[in-house]
């Protein structure tokens, strides 16, 4: 089994650490790192609840390699709030919208999303949409996503109160 | 019946009908839950599998040498490990499951994925690494597969004559009732062969336990409920001298899957006991998708009779479920039957139902377990207008149960007082301008596009206790600390519902204080009062009453003490923000920190004789049955050139009594109606002829997307409910009432080209033979068949092996000479004296002690179970007992008995009323 040293930041924390050829980055940030936040739900590049940010972009941390991360920054879905607890927008938009339920999928949307609209990004519905085809959510019926990304991308200002309601009294 | 009035006035401290946004989203959002993977404990070891690559087959060697030696390796266990622990696998019902079953395979493998051996090691690599190295040897058997390898192939299970695992209903034709069935102006028979599904929640299953010293078991373990799993624990190790703590805080989703813990969470719960070491086992996707418990692979064939006007007159259903090898009890699936037309008015229903044993994946719950009534239902009911010639919603006006019909009581006894799928129907109707769409449908056709409309109705139980054992009620625990912050430990615990904001709605709104000031805790079997958590629609319907109800006690104690403190008159105090009022006196306003701080800290300004502190408590116990209505339309167009199914709309009109959160709500509708979509449209669970899986990933095993999904409608009605609150469930209704509609919205679409038959899923090479009037090869053949021919056999000789069973001459099997007085003589002496009886009833196998006692044609004698003990009287022909007795619990029914005795074993069975037959099978004792 071949080891290695790797230096590497995670939400601004500077890690230094030796891993085996064979773990995995998202296996690394849980057990070694401690960031739990970061889900694994397949294990085979699919259910996107794994995304972590890796030098800006969002990288599904089952399908890449400890080893691999080797001086990059890292970002995990613990590192988006602020100190002082104030969420980033697209963790409430998230909130806002009702976009989860059990929550297991929603740090890698949340790490896809926020990858997307970092640096001012305005990447829009469509394509904001177009990227959750690479994130499978067992629970919501992606209603509340859906709206948390017309909040994000601003298309929809009523966004927090659901797409249409017609609710009347019996 | 007039809903409260949510919509004005509402106060800061009006919660109940809000969209509030859910408390618990801040920590989920920001990766600060802890689901099971993520507790670690100090010298925690790993758990992975050896597991059967066989449907079928007997254990020859078990080679553990090279494994053992491998680095991290702590131990290699197998069953003669855990023998010791006298583990009894158990159902649903708590009661032990129907054949024998070992938590590691023991000398035998029925399914692939069968944990043969647990590896333990330092890590979880280590682990797997170590497994690969594991060499097992099998001498392999055929593989029953299917329901129909069940049907006609060799015994699952050494310790079963044969492979049905659990039957109810009527297994003989009716003449009588065939006949009823003719009499109508239009029979109508519709079949659905629905596929087996994954539950597939986005966290696995998994499990880290740790003993305690000798007195603790900790079991960390993601589940429906951790009282439900103690308690199904403790039994399963037969009473252990320790406490079997069960903790479980957050989960990423059940859908009945984790009701109970099962195989592998109890070996590796069983290796930290003998290892006495933390282990920590959580599963992966492919162990998931191929070893994990499933559901619904399931066929029913449902007819049903109308006279000349389109209305019902008559139904029967052939039902039959796949049980897999071990299924989380033997299942009959009997609520098919139950709710099959409780929303209809039908004068009358027979059915059969029969679950089968099979070499594959275990039978375990999902999201609504008897959906198929729906699905099958609403289909025939969309393809009797077809055949009658009237519209689906006018031959639904017709037959559904309005207002006008209650109160009444199904012919399978559901009381219906206050249901509303025809009134949720006609408020859809509102919304969906139909001829609207049959325009736009009839111009679209003229371009060849192909749209669909499609309607469904039904009901749905919901928060039921006290009907079945397992399935209680739930105690609320509410408390305000001397922080004048409030508390309340409650165990409806969310897989994802939000019941730490949906259950402090309640209780804020009782205590009149801010939302923020409320926390609800569950999720440890150590504290609060037992409830078995989520299933059944349960926790807003009973969680949201004990809730109600504590929250109430515990507002009137604190108007009580502010009263006696303020020298004031309770009825003039109230409780707003968390301050506490004097009518007409603003300079008498405390804070509720003030008041409490007083309660607990100062007994001598309490009343006199009351209990210090600010803490409530009560249980709860709804209306033995709540039901949720709803009526649904999609509309859908299919590409005639791809077979696709866009779905370009969809309404949901429900009656989910009061909400306590619209969004929540809203979010349980979607989230069924997603696994709805699914199952229509895409997920299979399937197995190829030999018991292998064929999904095993993500990419096979194909979950919808956000593409799959559209944005849903929603209409409320608000008709509240008998229980506390007036709430409904609505955990499960979408994943009902969905696939119905969705298949009739794609049959409308297809009604030019044909039926179409509802052979799920309805994938676009399926719909496209539809289109191009080109019918799918019919289903291969179960090589168990007698008329099976193998396609690879050499020559004809090769097949003989497999060919025909050779007919037994009829008359063979009788006794040689003898009188029929001497027969029936040693048939006595073969009847006389005690039994050990099984009745296997919907609820699990019940046993029983008989004892017989013949005299000439007359037979007496005496029935014991837990449930009490009765004297019978009956007549004897030959080998054979019958007998009827009345009994009144669980329900009042009476019981036929028809047993045939040879030898010392006894088979027959046991007619339960409404409730069809049984089987019952026994021993001399
Ligand atoms: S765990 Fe990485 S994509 Fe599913
Ligand atoms: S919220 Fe449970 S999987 Fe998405």
């Amino acid at each position: 089994m071949s080891e290695h040293k790797i230096e590497l930041t995670v939400n601004g924390r500077h890690h230094r650490g030796t891993v085996e050829g064979r773990h995995t980055l998202g296996d690394w940030l849980r057990g070694q790192a401690g960031y739990t936040g970061v889900h694994i739900g397949c294990e085979h590049g699919v259910c996107g609840a794994c995304t972590v940010m890796v030098d800006g972009r969002a990288v599904r941390s089952c399908l890449m390699l400890a080893v691999q991360a080797d001086g990059c920054t890292v970002t995990t879905v613990e590192g988006l709030a602020d100190p002082d607890g104030t969420l980033h927008p697209v963790q409430q938009a998230l909130k806002d919208c009702h976009g989860l339920q059990c929550g297991f999928c929603t740090p890698g949307i949340v790490c896809t999303l926020a990858a997307l609209t970092a640096d001012g990004a305005q990447p829009g519905e469509e394509k904001l949409t177009a990227a959750m085809s690479g994130h499978i959510c067992r629970c919501t019926g992606y209603q509340g996503i859906r709206r948390a990304i017309r909040q994000i991308a601003g298309t929809d200002t009523s966004a927090a109160q659901g797409a249409a309601h017609a609710e009347q009294g019996a | 019946m007039n809903a409260p009035d949510r919509s004005g006035g509402i106060g800061a401290n009006r919660f109940i009908g809000q969209r509030v946004p859910r408390k618990e989203d801040a920590r989920l959002l920001t990766g600060k839950g802890t689901y099971v993977d993520d507790v670690v404990m100090p010298g925690m070891l790993h758990v992975a599998f050896v597991r059967s690559p066989i449907a079928r087959g007997r254990i020859l060697s078990i080679d553990t040498s090279i494994a053992r030696d491998q680095p991290g390796v702590h131990a290699i266990v197998t069953q003669d490990d855990l023998a010791r622990f006298n583990v009894t696998m158990l159902s649903f019902f708590i009661g032990p499951v129907e054949v024998a079953m070992t938590p590691l395979a023991d000398g035998r493998v029925a399914y692939v994925g069968h944990p043969v051996v647990m590896v333990v090691a330092d890590d979880r690599y280590l682990a797997e690494d170590a497994a690969s190295l594991v060499v097992v040897d099998y001498a392999e058997e055929d593989a029953v597969v299917s329901i129909e390898d069940a049907r006609h192939g060799p015994a699952v299970h050494p310790d079963t004559d044969d492979n049905v695992a659990a039957m109810m209903g009527e297994d003989e034709e009716d003449a009588e009732f065939e006949a009823l069935l003719a009499s109508g102006a239009h029979l109508v028979t519709q079949t659905v062969h629905h596929q087996r599904i994954s539950q597939s929640p986005m966290e696995t299953r998994g499990v880290v336990a740790a003993l305690q010293g000798d007195e603790e078991l900790l079991v960390h373990i993601t589940c429906a409920g951790p009282h439900l799993v103690a308690r199904w624990l403790t039994v399963a190790l037969g009473n252990p001298k320790m406490n079997i703590r069960v903790v479980a805080k957050d989960v990423g989703g059940s859908f009945g899957l984790k009701n109970h813990p099962w195989l592998e969470e109890v070996s590796a719960i069983l290796g930290a006991m003998l290892l006495r070491r933390p282990l920590k086992w959580i599963e992966d996707r492919i162990e998931n998708l191929t070893a994990s418990n499933q559901a619904r692979e399931q066929e029913i064939i449902l007819r049903a009779a109308f006279d000349a006007d389109g209305k019902l007159l008559a139904s029967h259903a052939d039902y039959s479920l796949n049980n897999g090898a071990y299924p989380m009890g033997a299942d009959a699936n009997i609520a098919v039957h139950m709710f099959m037309w409780s929303a209809y008015n039908i004068p009358a229903y027979s059915f059969v139902s029969r679950g089968y044993y099979t070499n594959t994946a275990g039978l375990a719950a999902y999201r609504g377990p008897w959906a198929i009534e729906t699905l099958v239902r609403e289909t025939l009911m969309d393809a009797a207008a077809r055949q009658i010639g009237i519209d689906p919603i006018e031959i639904r006006r017709r037959n559904l149960c309005t207002a006008a019909h209650q109160p009444s009581v199904t012919s399978l006894g559901i009381p219906r007082e206050d249901i509303t799928p025809a009134e949720c129907l006609e408020k859809l109707l509102e919304t969906v301008d139909v001829a609207a769409f049959r325009r736009e449908q009839a111009e679209a056709r003229k371009e060849g596009r192909y749209l669909g409309i499609g309607f469904a109705a039904y009901i749905e139980p919901t928060g039921a206790a006290g009907s079945i054992g397992v399935m209680t009620g739930e105690l609320a625990q509410v408390r305000v600390d001397p922080t004048g912050k409030v508390v309340a430990i409650m165990n409806v615990h969310s897989q994802g519902h939000g019941t730490q904001t949906t259950m402090a709605q309640c209780i804020a709104e009782q205590l009149g204080v801010p939302l923020a000031d409320v926390t609800i805790f569950d999720g440890d079997s150590s504290r609060g009062g037992f409830g078995p958590g989520a299933g059944g629609s349960r926790q807003g319907v009973i969680g949201g009453g004990a809730a109600i109800r504590a929250g109430r006690l515990l507002a009137d104690k604190i108007k009580t003490v502010a009263a006696h403190l303020l020298n004031a008159n309770p009825e003039n105090i109230s409780i707003e923000d968390g301050m506490i009022r004097v009518a007409g006196a603003p300079e008498m306003t405390r804070s509720l920190r003030e008041i409490a701080e007083i309660a607990y800290g100062e007994p001598s300004r309490l009343p006199p004789g009351m209990e210090t502190g600010l803490e409530a408590q009560i249980r709860y116990d709804p209306p033995a049955m709540t039901f949720t209505s709803a009526a649904h339309a999609a509309i859908v167009e299919v590409d005639a050139e791809t077979g696709f199914v866009k779905i370009r709309r969809w309404v949901s009109s429900e009656d989910c009594g009061v909400m306590i959160n619209p969004a929540v709500v809203e979010g349980q509708i979607a989230g069924g109606l997603a696994q709805g979509i699914g199952s229509v449209l895409l997920e299979e669970a399937g197995y190829d002829a030999r018991g292998n899986p064929i999904a095993a990933t993500f990419k096979d095993y194909m979950l919808p997307t956000i593409f799959d999904v559209p944005d849903f409608e929603y209409v409320h009605a608000n008709t509240p409910s008998k229980a506390e609150g007036g709430f409904r469930g609505v955990g499960e209704g979408g994943c009902i009432i969905g696939p119905p509609t969705l298949v009739n919205a794609i049959a409308d679409a297809l009604a030019p080209f044909g039926e179409v038959a509802v052979d799920l899923p309805l994938t676009p090479s399926k719909l496209l033979a539809v289109i191009d009037g080109t019918p799918l090869p019919p289903k291969p053949m179960s090589r168990f068949h007698p008329e099976w021919v193998n396609p690879y056999a050499d020559t004809a000789a090769a097949t003989k092996t497999d060919g025909p069973v050779e007919e037994v001459p009829a008359g063979a099997t009788l006794l040689p000479g003898g009188t029929h007085a001497a027969l029936a003589e040693t048939a006595a002496r073969g009847i006389d004296g005690a039994w050990n009886l099984t009745l296997a009833t919907p609820m699990g196998p019940q046993p029983m002690t008989a004892t017989f006692a013949t005299e000439g044609s007359i037979v007496r004698g005496r029935l014991e179970s837990n449930e009490g003990a009765q004297e019978f009287e009956g007549t004897v022909e030959d080998n054979q007992v019958k007998w009827s007795m009345k009994v009144t619990k669980p329900m009042p029914i009476t019981l036929k008995y028809d047993l045939t005795f040879d030898g010392d074993t006894v088979t027959g069975k046991c007619k339960m009323g409404m409730f069809g037959t049984a089987k019952v099978k026994g021993q001399r004792v």
